[in-house]
């Protein structure tokens, strides 16, 4: 229909938006987290089972957009089997992506599909439908780290 | 600011009530492109395009006139002042009001309802009385009103609505009941499209001895009002939503009511005399402007209401509902679009939510953007309606007096194919 449009929609993101992974409920979570993008209704909950500072499980449950949804499931499938400190740099590096700012040097991280969420730049309001799971990851995360319970994000 | 020519009822109705050429010509936002196709704006009931008159009222009052109202005593502040308070006469008049001064400018109809829920709430609402609303009302007329219950301990009852997007009065005997001091509803629904039988409504509220409050933001830009017969005791509305700018709202209230309220902000402009440890408030509708007001953005307000005053308000009626009863049919037709809210144009305006398949409404918005074509996505202020009728966002399409069929026709071609690419992508 438009080239502007296949930017955004690429068949990568479409497989996530259909099938998203983490969609399992898991049987028991460490941390279990919410986000919400209060302006547009996005909904998301997220469950991590983490041992040993590794995320061993998750579980990414969205209501929302295909960029919304398949954020999160690439989220889910790139950070299973990850240590707190390999995620957090990978959620640095989404979120500079998808801002449009330049990624460190330094950073090297396996970006697997995640490279499909780039197009979202170039569409401003959709930018924040892309963030809503990494900054419920994130603030999951530096919840566990303030030792409370339950987090609740939104990217707006 | 001289009005631009736009005096446009055709008698022959044979191509719709207005001259849409005629009208398009005078908005001058309508010629320009959006990713390279010619804009299609539909996306009125969040806020309408401005004419050249209203815009050009602004530049005119920067340039040529510029001072503060209702204080100074040289000529630029004797002419802002007199434009200020025309824009109000005519305000008046344009709702039925029985005299300018019962006319409130806030910042918008938020502010309005907000104004009442503090000056007139936190006097006459107690412990134990009920507060009616609907349950398909905009969070400006719930929001306002959940503060209110919960500091006094009021309670709330909501007017149900029936699966055609319809409020259901059958009950509404009891729901308004005799603890009810307050019943407040919008005329016309921003997310069902849905008109309100508000004088029914109101006069069933004023049985039980309670005070009503119209939203009328949704339908002062887009159907006759006349709040004497209507007997609405409160009625707020929005200029940026009927050709006007941004940043005015009016609060309409009877003058019985609104002398016997104590102010919302205090400050300059609205006292009578103030000593070191006292304070006593001008008259109406001074009493609740405090402070310097948004002058520039009333006075643009006037040639707004001059324009919609000439098309007249029920051809603007007449040619939405032609329009939405167009829209409808067509989608309808279409046979995937699931339409939420009444679909017999007599009960509605033009704004239409809708679902395309499982096709959330940001893609849907986004893939018709790129096609120069400006919806609304979301749940449009009005989450508990979202979760009554079952889903988390709509997109919704919704029209003013320069849409044209034409519009609509690409608006319906466009469905077809993001709902054909996005199966395939």
């Amino acid at each position: 229909m438009s080239d502007m449009l296949d930017e955004l929609y690429r068949d990568v993101i479409m497989d996530h938006y259909r099938n998203p992974r983490g969609k399992k409920k898991l049987d028991k979570s460490d941390i279990h987290s919410e986000g919400k993008n209060p302006s547009c209704g996005d909904e998301l909950e997220m469950d991590l089972q983490i041992k040993d500072g590794i995320i061993e499980d998750v579980h990414v449950g969205c209501v929302g957009c295909a960029i919304s949804v398949s954020s999160g499931s690439m989220l889910a499938e790139v950070i299973k089997g990850k240590s707190i400190d390999e995620v957090k740099k990978i959620a640095e590096v989404v979120k500079k992506m998808l801002k449009g700012e330049p990624i460190p040097d330094d950073i090297e991280i396996e970006m697997g599909d995640l490279d499909a969420l780039e197009g979202v730049k170039k569409f401003p309001v959709r930018i924040k439908c892309a963030l809503l799971s990494w900054t419920t990851l994130i603030d999951s995360i530096d919840t566990v780290a303030d030792n409370k319970e339950r987090a609740f994000s939104t990217t707006e | 600011m001289g009005m631009v020519e736009n005096t446009i009822i055709k008698k022959s109705a044979e191509k719709g009530v207005l001259d849409i050429n005629k009208i398009r010509k005078d908005f001058p936002v309508l010629n320009r492109e959006v990713h390279g196709k010619k804009l299609v704006y539909l996306d009125n009931a969040a806020t309408t395009q401005k004419p050249r008159a209203v815009i050009e009222a602004l530049v005119d009052y920067y340039s040529n006139t510029n001072a503060n109202v209702h204080r100074g005593l040289h000529t630029l502040a004797e002419e802002a002042t007199s434009a200020f308070e025309e824009t109000r006469s005519l305000t008046a008049g344009f709702i039925g009001a029985e005299e300018p001064a019962e006319i409130i400018y806030t910042r918008n109809a938020t502010e309005a309802i907000n104004l009442v829920a503090y000056s007139w709430g936190r006097k006459n609402i107690r412990k134990g009385d009920r507060i009616v609303l609907t349950e398909m009302e905009h969070h400006a007329n719930l929001v306002p009103w959940i503060v209110l219950a919960k500091e006094t301990g009021a309670e709330l009852a909501y007017i149900p609505i029936d699966d055609n997007g319809c409020l259901d009065l059958d009950d509404l005997g009891n729901i308004i009941t005799p603890n009810t001091k307050l019943v407040a509803f919008m005329q016309m629904s921003n997310v069902l499209g849905t008109i309100n039988p508000a004088g029914e409504i109101i006069e069933k509220a004023h049985k039980r001895g309670a005070i009503t409050l119209v939203d009328g933001a949704q339908s002062a830009p887009h159907m006759p009002v006349d709040v004497k017969s209507l007997d609405a005791d409160f009625y707020a509305f929005s200029a940026h939503k009927m050709l006007g700018p941004t940043g005015v709202g009016f609060l309409y209230g009877k003058r019985e009511i609104l002398d016997r309220m104590e102010p919302f902000n205090t400050g300059g402009e609205m006292i009578n005399e103030v000593r070191y440890d006292y304070a006593d408030w001008n008259d109406l509708p001074h009493k609740f402007e405090a402070g310097t007001p948004n002058i520039a953005d009333v006075i643009a307000f006037k040639p707004a209401l001059e324009y919609l005053n000439n098309v007249g308000m029920d051809a603007v009626r007449e040619h939405e509902r032609e329009l939405t009863e167009y829209a409808l049919g067509k989608m309808l037709d279409l046979g995937f679009v699931k339409i939420f809210g009444p679909t017999d144009s007599a009960h509605r305006g033009g704004a239409i939510s809708f679902i395309v398949d499982d096709i959330h409404s940001h893609d849907m918005a986004t893939m018709l953007d790129t096609r120069g074509i400006a919806v609304r996505a979301g749940h449009h202020c009005a989450q508990p309606l979202m979760k009554r009728l079952g889903v988390s966002s709509t997109t919704r399409a919704s029209f003013y007096i320069y849409n044209t069929r034409e519009e609509i026709d690409e608006f319906i071609a466009s469905l077809v194919e993001i709902r054909r690419y996005f199966s395939n992508v």
